[in-house]
């Protein structure tokens, strides 16, 4: 191999994405993609907590397929089997097989993760950037109910409302999400207060852009990024709420299989049967951390500040 | 609006600006004519810019009268569609005037969808043609694009929705040198050819005598003197501020 030899253009997918004159808005914004892909990827501990992440989303998919039992099957004769044998993972109080109902229980988490998310999310996105964008009055009034939902303990305030709305998950998600949201809302409103003036706005503006419009194609996005960190890195304290929840008896009722539900009943069984409450407990440290690692991240692949300008 | 079709492009009537309790602009009245273009100069601080604001509608506490191609204006309300239309801005920082996760297309695509132009594919592609910008950058983000560039980016931007009226906001001056000129003979060129008016602030005197046609030299928020360009050859001028300013600029 002669080193003289003049080096090849780059050629196939790879090239195509990362081509700096991307030839139309398809190829651009998959490039874009590609590229916070590759910023994502190179951490191998964000890798793992995509993968665990993508697990519990193919358990709560096949559970029905992968559970060797019904969730809420009971052979009584058979009750705290320990680990091994017919019963992977052992049986609860009632003979029901651990491992049915942990996978069973992870579409309950992520049914509640979902929905904080696509509630929460929003409501603080909206509230802090038309906070921020506005300011005056506007802001004022936004911040101050933000404040006042900010001042109460996040379990307790959740507790509160599921008190008042009655016991359940529909509940719970409702009151994981109304105390969800003040956090998100104070940093949309700081990251908005720092573009609000910024010369691309102002050019907006002098291109007639309505206040809608500058909103959601200016402000909006620069403030995703974050957002999407934050509330990825929220995840796992949802998830332990959820599940705090559940052990008190106020979110999940049984006999649904839900993860704080599992522990809460195992608790009884804690030094003779360990796992009865152990496997749900692992089960949430790992979903949580999970979230943690993959939050961390993305903070490096999207954080603005992190990021070349 | 009244249509006062007797008066220049720009028709601005002892304007003042506030910022709170600071006046930026004091009773400040010039006149541009159509095609012509018309030069503030000042130090820093002395309110040039603010003017373009107050036409741009950038600062809102304003008194006087302004009118831009016979529509007036009116302190506080919102500028029409029309008006937005007839007046443009180019920004004097390139790099902080193009939205930072917008590519080049999007970024031109918006002011046509705004004002409601058709065809805007072909549209986008002739305004880069116009400010020299080949098809290639079309779907590059503002960070893979140079100083120049970007600043072409932002002239096309103001010119897509064909404008009779540009305002320059120190367009040249976070440029290098040669890309100074390149950015300069554009804006002559589309001076040209779309018949723009320019009302330009700058504080580099060879970008003035290179574009303006009259120049007024701003001090504390007011109008020292307002001179043809020949002025700036033959040193004819009435005040001593813009002698002193001049001296110091040649040397």
């Amino acid at each position: 191999m002669s080193l003289s030899s003049p080096l090849p253009p780059r050629r196939g997918l790879r090239a195509w994405l990362t081509s700096d004159t991307p030839a139309s808005r398809f190829q651009a914004r998959l490039g874009r993609y590609y590229a916070t892909w590759r910023a994502l990827s190179s951490n191998p501990l964000t890798l793992l907590g995509l993968a665990i992440l993508l697990a519990l989303v193919l358990v709560a998919a096949f559970a029905p397929w992968l559970a060797p039992f019904a969730p809420n099957d009971q052979d009584l004769a058979n009750r705290l089997a320990p680990m091994g044998g017919l019963h992977p993972l052992g049986t609860d109080q009632l003979g029901r097989d651990i491992l049915s109902r942990l996978l069973y229980g992870s579409r309950v988490t992520l049914a509640i993760i979902v929905l904080v998310a696509v509630i929460s999310a929003p409501i603080g996105l909206a509230v802090g950037t038309i906070a921020g964008y506005f300011g005056g009055w506007v802001a004022a009034v936004l911040m101050r109910v933000t404040d006042i939902f900010m001042a109460f303990p996040r379990l307790i305030l959740a507790l509160a409302f599921v008190a008042v709305l009655g016991p359940g998950i529909d509940n719970a998600v409702i009151a994981i999400a109304i105390t969800a949201w003040p956090p998100y809302a104070r940093i949309a409103r700081a990251e908005t207060l720092t573009f609000r003036n910024a010369d691309f706005v102002r050019a907006s503006i002098v291109e007639g852009a309505g206040h809608w419009r500058i909103l959601m194609t200016q402000i909006v996005p620069l403030c995703l990024g974050s957002m999407i960190v934050r509330v990825t890195l929220d995840m796992a304290g949802v998830i332990l709420i959820a599940a705090g929840l559940g052990f008190l008896g106020l979110g999940a009722q049984p006999p649904t299989a839900e993860w704080g539900a599992m522990i809460s009943t195992g608790r009884d069984y804690m030094l003779d049967q360990w796992w009865v409450a152990a496997m749900p407990g692992i089960a949430i440290l790992l979903v949580s951390l999970a979230f943690n690692l993959l939050g961390d991240g993305l903070r490096d692949a999207l954080d603005p500040r992190k990021r070349r300008s | 609006m009244n249509k006062n079709p007797s008066s220049g492009m720009i028709e601005v009537q002892d304007l003042s600006v506030r910022y709170g309790d600071f006046v930026a602009v004091k009773g400040v009245s010039f006149s541009v004519a159509a095609g012509e273009t018309f030069g503030l100069v000042g130090e820093s601080g002395s309110g040039k810019s603010t003017i373009l604001q107050a036409l741009a509608g950038l600062a809102d506490d304003w008194s006087g009268s302004m009118s831009v191609d016979g529509l007036a204006l009116v302190a506080g309300a919102r500028r029409s569609l029309a008006f937005r239309k007839h007046l443009q801005m180019v920004f004097q920082d390139p790099y902080g005037s193009l939205h930072p996760h917008q590519t080049v297309d999007q970024i031109l695509s918006s002011p046509a969808r705004i004002h409601g132009f058709g065809s805007i594919d072909r549209r986008i592609a002739e305004v880069m043609e116009a400010v020299g910008l080949g098809p290639q950058f079309r779907f590059r983000l503002p960070h893979q694009l140079s100083g120049g560039q970007r600043q072409r980016v932002a002239i096309a931007r103001a010119l897509i929705v064909e404008p009779k009226v540009l305002l320059l906001d120190e367009p040249t001056s976070a440029l290098d040198a040669s890309v100074q000129a390149e950015i300069l003979n554009l804006l002559v060129t589309l001076r040209h050819e779309r018949g723009l008016t320019y009302l330009l602030v700058t504080h580099d005197l060879s970008v003035v005598a290179y574009l303006c046609d009259r120049l007024a030299v701003m001090e504390k928020g007011s109008f020292v003197e307002t001179q043809p360009i020949e002025a700036l050859e033959t040193g004819a001028f009435d005040q001593d501020y813009t002698r002193r300013l001049f001296a110091a600029a040649a040397r």
